[in-house]
């Protein structure tokens, strides 16, 4: 009797999770519906939003509720799965009425029609000129910006006193010190284009030419340009040279600065705060000119954005540009990241850190990285032909034109 | 325990019906109330949940759901109201997670194969037209900023707006912006509210909102002229509109070009004569445009041959070197000779243990040609390119993935070898066979019996073995004068990855299409290998 109680017991239990399981695929959709209804009567927002950045977001939930009786739900999620989430769950009408968003997703939120354009009016004034450039596509501001985030010069203040004026310095610095590496950059198998990148736009060769607004424009391709040759041919030398080696991952080039075999590190500022714990007095400097231009990186934006099927819209973006934009956000905002805000007086203010104000300074000279959906096309040729070209595997002009041609037929 | 069971069973099919009735009745009257007060109470719960779930449905009006919902509601409490169908209590449970899980997914993936699911086809038409038009609201540039009212008088909406030079006017969607003169205005002259109209506080706004963010307003009898609308509420701006859709004949016109962009009923978008296509679109049936387009386009029909060629190479490799070296190890460890076998048995076991992708990341951290463990230490600082040519990263693939995979091998086949009884192996010795005579004619027909289904899954699983190949060499090394994203190491699923996922951009349609095809391959070849172990299981 007691096998069978027991098996009975079991059975039931199974049954009932069954049955949760089924009507929990249908009943979530039926839940959201419910609570986007009570959504559009009461005016409530739903706001998706990373883990690091709940708790600031949630002190200006509060005040905007206060003020405006709008009540804010916010929900967190892995900021590294919101791109697909976002895109697929706005059109079903479970998405949110506001997400957290890399600039760079932008492309791919308008190509599927899930945001809508967000009128930052007078206030855009108040943002840094490459955040809202970076929020935009095609002419349209899509997104609210809070934080921009760019690579620089790291350098060890005991191994170099001096920032190198162009790169030859840097190497020639970097040799003075007798440090295993001259200078280090992240590589790897494929190259690491992002990294390499302000070298390439200091020949002149930006991937995309840009519109007078300063969109870019996917119909001209000027990566093949006779700067993007130079850029290819330096590669090789450098490669040929030792200075760059495709051995050095992010990992182990972090892991030789740290250990103070190298003076200059090419890295964002999420690897400061590992560098002064190592005890290294690090100053952030411009990244030296290879090739005579300003060498500009790409530079990443994060804000936030509208869903496209927002039932809410008015109070949507009241919320974003009214109280996310605000110098006092902003700079919690900051203050919890470690990101450069976006607003420029709570840039000034957080610039009294000499690392945020050496970055920004940077950022002032860079470019948004392109948000246009031809841009993914780009970096499955680029990596490989970078890595090629430092390998000594051919002709850099040949193959910087080879890759040129591959990118001109995969974006058409 | 089984014995006297056997003997109650037998006197049970002696008794006649009624007293097997009778029996019955005395069993619910005794124990048979807990249990079933526990079962009224579980499906009470199963049944509540269901009940919740078909009134949310029903609010929802998702009949097919709802239908499913009460179906399987009625299902589940039939059989287990039911005295008989013993098997099927034990069986729905199962059966239920089987069609949400698996068939369920099989066949959405099996659908998704013939849409064009993907990035700029993710939704239905009226998304679509919504999206483009709300793309399309173009801001006048350097036009003015209107401090706003809303007003609202017998359920309509206006807009009483104040212009930077302090002008006031009020308009309507029906009527065009007209100056006033008799506003109230606030301290910094800012119109607040009009005889004859209710002005709006932020919350009704709120309340409103769809209305009034729809809500434009032109600012002269013109349409050309633009129209005012409002992004918060507190706000106006001066907008201009370039495409117009006109639902009639479902087109999108351009009204600044005069383009017409008609919806050709195959592509899910809007398309002009020019072949321009308006982002984004909608999702579509295309039959079988995924399918022709994963044979038919160069990019992916160049490399395809040696991709799957290196497939099978790769799975086929993978189950032998790992089932030599588990079997090897096996027999090993299987010696009574041996000393301390059950440490070495676990020190084997523990590259199982450890999450395969994390090893793999290890691993091409140590096979790193200038700083990795295995050039500097096990070969002298030698610059030997593991991952980075062709055929080392071929080997050092299947190299990684011995290490991965022998320990599952080992525990099979030793599980395997110890239930193999002896009394054979001493009779083969007794007849004057030699060890490796007992091993090929005795011991391994009799332990490929067991482990040969073992083999068959083992290889439908490195077949798909995404993990690792991504990992360890991300499909690379690349030829780059190839012109296509596919590696030396890519295998059909991490070539799918790359083709249908560029970047950011999705191609669901052609992955679901290329799974299939993928399905169909594992399938043949597990049915054949099937085919074939049958014969093996005669040996017993």
């Amino acid at each position: 009797m007691m096998v069978k109680k027991k098996a009975l017991l079991a059975a039931g239990a199974v049954l009932a999770a069954a049955t949760l399981a089924l009507t929990g695929c249908s009943g979530g959709g039926a839940a959201s519906t419910a609570s986007s209804t009570a959504a559009a009567g009461s005016g409530s927002l739903t706001v998706w939003v990373d883990a690091d950045r709940a708790p600031v977001l949630k002190d200006a939930a509060a005040a905007f509720t206060q003020e405006t009786g709008v009540e804010v739900k916010l929900v967190q999620k892995d900021f590294t799965k919101i791109q697909d989430e976002f895109i697929a769950q706005v059109p079903t009408d479970k998405g949110p009425d506001i997400t957290i968003a890399a600039h760079d997703w932008l492309g791919n939120f308008v190509a599927n029609g899930v945001v809508q354009p967000v009128e930052l009016g007078d206030t855009a004034a108040n943002y840094q000129k490459v955040a809202v450039t970076a929020m935009s596509v095609e002419g349209k501001t899509y997104g609210v910006p809070y934080s921009i985030e760019n690579i620089a010069l790291l350098r060890n203040t005991a191994l170099a006193p001096a920032a190198p004026a162009s790169y030859d310095d840097m190497v020639a610095a970097g040799k003075a010190a007798g440090t295993e590496f001259p200078y280090l950059v992240q590589l790897g198998p494929d190259a690491d284009p992002y990294h390499l990148y302000p070298f390439q736009t200091s020949f002149g060769a930006p991937v995309f030419g840009t519109n007078a607004d300063g969109s870019y424009n996917a119909n001209d391709l000027s990566i093949g340009n006779a700067g993007g040759e130079g850029f290819a041919t330096w590669l090789g030398a450098q490669g040929a040279a030792g200075n760059l080696s495709l051995n050095v991952t992010s990992d182990i080039a972090k892991e030789k600065f740290l250990a103070g075999a190298s003076p200059f590190l090419i890295t964002g500022p999420w690897n400061v705060p590992d560098a002064q714990k190592a005890g290294i007095t690090v100053a952030v400097d411009p990244i030296p000119s290879a090739g005579g231009q300003t060498a500009q990186p790409f530079v990443g934006v994060q804000g936030f954005v509208v869903s496209a099927k927002s039932k809410n819209a008015l109070a949507a973006n009241e919320f974003l540009v009214n109280y996310i934009g605000s110098e006092k956000v902003q700079t919690a905002l900051y203050k919890v990241g470690g990101r450069a805000p976006a607003n420029t007086a709570a840039f000034e203010a957080a610039s009294s850190d000499p690392i945020t104000a050496g970055f920004g300074k940077v950022a002032a000279t860079a470019v948004p990285m392109p948000s246009i959906p031809q841009m993914g096309k780009v970096w499955q040729f680029w990596g490989v032909t970078e890595a090629a070209i430092i390998s000594q595997k051919g002709d850099p002009v040949a193959l910087w034109q080879k890759m040129t041609a591959d990118i001109q037929t995969a974006i058409k | 325990m089984t014995t006297p069971r056997t003997e109650q069973d037998a006197a049970q099919l002696r008794q006649t019906k009624r007293s097997r009735r009778a029996s019955r009745v005395a069993e619910a009257a005794s124990a048979g109330v807990k249990v079933l007060l526990v079962k009224i109470v579980l499906l009470g719960i199963v049944d509540a949940i269901s009940v919740y779930a078909l009134f949310v449905l029903v609010m929802k009006q998702d009949w097919v759901v709802v239908g499913l919902v009460a179906f399987v509601t009625l299902v589940v409490n039939w059989i287990y109201f039911s005295h008989q169908k013993l098997p099927a209590k034990y069986l729905a449970p199962g059966l239920i997670f089987l069609l949400i899980f698996q068939i369920f997914v099989i066949g959405y993936s099996g659908y998704i194969a013939f849409t064009n699911y993907g990035t700029g086809h993710n939704s239905t038409k009226a998304d679509a037209v919504n999206a483009l038009i709300v793309s399309s609201q173009e801001r006048v540039p350097d036009s003015a900023s209107y401090g706003l009212t809303v007003l609202e008088q017998s359920g309509e909406f206006s807009f009483l707006v104040t212009d930077p030079d302090g002008t006031i006017s009020v308009g309507s969607a029906t009527s065009p912006l007209r100056v006033v003169t008799d506003a109230t205005t606030d301290a910094t002259g800012k119109a607040t509210g009009l005889a004859g109209y209710t002005s709006l506080r932020f919350a009704d706004i709120v309340a409103q909102q769809q209305a009034i963010a729809a809500l434009s307003v032109p600012v002269s009898d013109d349409p050309n002229d633009g129209s005012l609308r409002t992004p918060d509420g507190s706000s106006a701006y001066l907008y201009v509109s370039d495409l117009v859709y006109s639902a009639a004949d479902g087109t999108m016109t351009n009204s600044s070009t005069g383009v017409v962009y008609a919806d050709n009923g195959k592509t899910g978008s809007f398309v002009a004569p020019s072949g321009e296509e308006l982002l984004p679109g909608w999702k579509v049936e295309v039959g079988f445009a995924n399918f022709v387009h994963a044979f038919g386009s160069e990019s992916i029909r160049g490399p395809l041959i040696s991709v799957t060629l290196w497939t099978f190479a790769f799975a086929l490799l993978s189950v032998l070197t790992t089932f030599g070296l588990g079997l090897f190890l096996a027999i090993v460890f299987n010696d009574l000779r041996m000393r301390g076998r059950n440490v070495y048995r676990v020190v084997m076991i523990l590259p199982y243990a450890f999450p395969a992708f994390l090893s793999a990341l290890v691993w091409a951290g140590m096979l790193n040609p200038q700083f990795g463990f295995v050039n500097q230490v096990l070969f002298g600082g030698a610059d030997i390119p593991w991952l980075t040519n062709e055929w080392l990263a071929k080997f050092s693939i299947i190299f990684v993935n011995l290490w991965l995979g022998f320990p599952y091998m080992f525990l099979v086949c030793t599980g395997a070898l110890q239930s193999i009884p002896t009394e054979i192996q001493e009779a083969a010795t007794v007849d004057g066979a030699r060890p490796w005579q007992v091993f090929r004619l005795i011991k391994l027909p009799l332990l490929l019996v067991s482990v040969a289904p073992l083999l068959i899954s083992s290889f439908a699983f490195n077949f798909n073995n995404f993990n690792l190949i991504y990992m360890l060499t991300g499909g690379g090394p690349r030829d780059v004068t190839a012109g296509v994203n596919v590696g030396a190491t890519d295998i059909l699923i991490s070539m799918v990855y790359k083709v249908a996922f560029v970047g950011a951009s999705r191609d669901y349609g052609l992955a679901s299409a290329f799974s299939i095809i993928i399905f169909l391959l594992v399938a043949l070849v597990s049915i054949v290998s099937f085919k074939q172990t049958k014969a093996l299981e005669e040996l017993n």
